[in-house]
């Protein structure tokens, strides 16, 4: 209890430790995931690998710039984009239980997912999964046109709805239909099919070549980016809507964006990387809890640096000895997630307030 | 828009409710011409249900009205842009601020916004506004205390230490004093009407506060359900008999003598009591609260007697002409419970 009273001075430092210290862990985790796999390479030949100066070992510079480069932005782009998503989300709705997902978009691209493999086996008798690459491509583009149409739906049922408790439901209704949908046309389809879809349930980061990239990166900074332009409202927000309206905040427009910017971020991660659960719940929990603020100013950098170093850890865990890319980065976040969020919450008991 | 020598807000053949699209409108009061000087302290009372919220929605324009006009100033409120409106009239709302680490400072910052940059970022001048308006409640030991760890009372405080640092002419409150305990409302009230005088601020509140709101505040605003709106000082309004007839529902009557509700005992039954000074007083409380009139009629069947030198004892003779001494008024009332059912 004694310890929340810290005067503003100290409390400012602590925040700007904590920030640095979530920094530097986001760096080493991502040198941690270049540096360890099956294949050992010594730190100065990654450096240099990195840097683009040729070194005599060609597949260690396959290894890392095809491999583990590439999935290690991945992992970082999506813990960023999806912490970021949860954080706004919880703020928009005032409540800690809500989450990037919140809003049925990765059940859409679900929906979207396993109309691409499922329906490609059924008419064209082959299943797509054999396809690879090109497979991969149909289905990530899936993803994205299904979670895009949630996400308009949601949008424009924003701009109807008054009463943010009832688009909740919405989301919520929406993600059911789309999981119902999902059940039926799983039921209908070939194994190898079902495999592939549950495959891509699982969640993965190692999935996106350079060329996806080109798509990931751009999309997730600019959501990033746009989520720092909306720290006045997001914070106003936090007193609910007619509060900030009477601050001056054009809440419509504000509503609109916020939504907009976690449809986006969630809509492309999802269609990369399969539906990543718990990281966009969790990550701003145990933000909040470390950093003791509800300053979105504070929050936001905090949460994308914590969200790099979940996915980051998450993502090392998974290659792990004995592993070797073979554990489903779901599992790793839910397990490791799960105990941590119950610990945080069982200690606070101020868990049920908005802005948690 | 100027508001000087101008009522800071002022209605003109207002009509509020609420446009539903499938029941269509609902008028809950209309022909509404109420003003809020600068530097008055009006207090808006009503019923449950009468529409006291919803007339503080539709003047703060959070709700359009459903005839008439809102002015603020001299400009109608739907004329107003949401950031005019920001500097113009401050709201403390009935829903309880419940937020997860943010502290008093945090929350009265957010008062700022109107007059912040993009990013929401204080510039020291902001940062000792802040800190003024929180000494200005009297929560100087509180900035640094998250608001999930302090009372209603301090809640509310902070709350209009926000609506203090947001530099309007106006505040309105929709029923500040609901969930705090008594001395906190009249903490509450007494803080509003000085900062509403010392800073020359309209304040409208809405209560359920009768006698505070009658002692403390310049202006009134009667509301009932089916009655046209009242409003004037609550001196006028008792005198003019309106707070009676407000309160003209079954067993409250507002008794203009001494200000205070009686509740309303048709064939009240006399009882004599004999004594003087403060005991007297208390006395005759209890008994009426019990239905018992005190009176100087020597025909009554009970006779009461305090003799109020050192400790006060009570002398009850009841209709069989038996004296009982007791010590406690609650004792006395058992036994005239007694005596009148015997």
């Amino acid at each position: 209890m004694q310890k929340v009273f810290v005067p503003s001075l100290t409390k400012r430092s602590y925040r700007t430790i904590w920030l640095v210290i979530l920094v530097l862990l986001s760096f080493s985790l991502f040198m941690l995931n270049l540096l360890l796999g099956s294949v050992s390479i010594p730190v100065e030949d990654i450096f240099k690998i990195i840097i683009g100066s040729n070194i005599e070992n060609e597949s260690w510079s396959f290894i890392i710039l095809k491999s583990r480069l590439p999935q290690t932005i991945t992992a970082m782009l999506a813990g960023a984009g999806l912490a970021v998503g949860g954080l706004q989300m919880q703020t928009l709705f005032r409540n800690p239980l809500a989450g990037p997902s919140i809003l049925g978009i990765s059940s859409g691209a679900g929906l979207g997912v396993a109309i691409v493999l499922m329906f490609a086996g059924k008419i064209g008798g082959v299943a797509l999964s054999g396809f690879g690459l090109a497979g991969h491509l149909s289905v990530a583009a899936a993803a994205f046109a299904g979670a895009m149409v949630v996400l308009m739906l949601v949008l424009f049922l924003s701009r109807h709805i008054k009463d943010n408790a009832v688009l909740l439901i919405v989301g919520i209704m929406v993600g059911y239909a789309a999981s119902a949908l999902v059940g039926i046309l799983k039921f209908y389809s070939m194994r190898e099919d079902v495999h592939a879809y549950v495959i891509w349930g699982l969640g993965s980061f190692s999935t996106v070549n350079w060329s996806q990239m080109k798509i990931l990166f751009p999309v997730v900074i600019l959501g990033l980016t746009g989520s720092f332009f909306l720290v006045k409202p997001l914070n106003v927000m936090l007193l609910g809507e007619q509060y900030a309206g009477n601050l001056g905040v054009n809440i419509r427009i504000s509503k609109f964006l916020i939504i907009l910017i976690t449809g986006l971020l969630t809509a492309t991660i999802t269609a990369f990387c399969g539906p990543i659960a718990f990281l966009g719940l969790a990550v701003p929990h145990l933000t909040k809890g470390l950093l003791r603020t509800s300053d979105h100013k504070i929050l936001l950098p905090a949460v994308i640096f914590f969200g790099c170093a979940v996915a980051l850890f998450s993502n090392l865990i998974a290659r792990m000895p004995g592993f070797e890319g073979g554990l489903p980065i779901n599992a790793v976040t839910s397990i490791i997630g799960a105990p941590v969020v119950l610990s945080v919450i069982l200690r606070r008991r101020n868990f049920r307030k908005a802005g948690f | 828009m100027s508001l000087n020598s101008l009522p800071l807000i002022s209605t003109k053949d207002l009509a509020i409710g609420y446009k539903n699209p499938k029941r269509g409108r609902h008028v809950l009061h209309s022909d509404i011409n109420v003003k809020l000087n600068a530097g008055e302290f009006a207090c808006l009372l009503g019923p449950n249900g009468s529409g006291k919220s919803t007339l503080l929605h539709t003047l703060c324009g959070f709700i359009p009205a459903l005839g008439g006009d809102v002015f603020i100033g001299d400009s109608p409120v739907t004329s107003i842009s949401n950031k005019e409106m920001s500097r113009l009239v401050s709201v403390v709302l009935t829903e309880r601020i419940e937020v997860a680490n943010m502290t008093v400072f945090d929350l009265v910052s957010l008062g700022r916004s109107p007059y912040t940059g993009f990013f929401g970022q204080m510039k020291s001048r902001d940062v000792k506004k802040v800190k003024e308006a929180i000494a200005a409640v009297g929560l100087n030991d509180f900035e640094d205390r998250p608001l999930t760890q302090m009372s209603d009372g301090e809640r509310q405080k902070a709350l209009i230490a926000k609506a203090l640092v947001q530099e309007t002419p106006m505040i309105v409150l929709d029923e500040p004093t609901a969930f705090l305990d008594l001395p906190s409302r009249i903490e509450l009230m007494n803080l509003l009407r000085k900062l509403s005088h010392e800073r020359n601020k309209g304040i409208l509140l809405s209560t359920h506060d009768l006698d505070l709101a009658l002692q403390m505040a310049d202006k009134i605003w009667l509301l009932a359900k089916g009655k046209k709106i009242e409003s004037g000082t609550p001196e006028d309004l008792v005198l003019t008999n309106e707070f009676r007839r407000f309160f003209e529902r079954e067993g409250i009557l507002f008794d203009n003598s001494t200000g205070q509700f009686t509740v309303d005992k048709r064939n009240l039954k006399s009882i004599r009591v004999i004594g003087k000074g403060i005991e007297y007083k208390w006395v005759s409380r209890a008994l009426a609260r019990k239905g018992f009139e005190a009176s100087d009629n020597s025909y009554s069947d009970i006779e009461v007697e305090i003799r109020s030198d050192g400790t006060p004892e009570y002398l009850v003779t009841g209709p069989s002409g038996k004296t009982h001494k007791l010590r406690t008024i609650e004792d006395l009332l058992e036994q005239i419970d007694q005596e009148n059912n015997s």
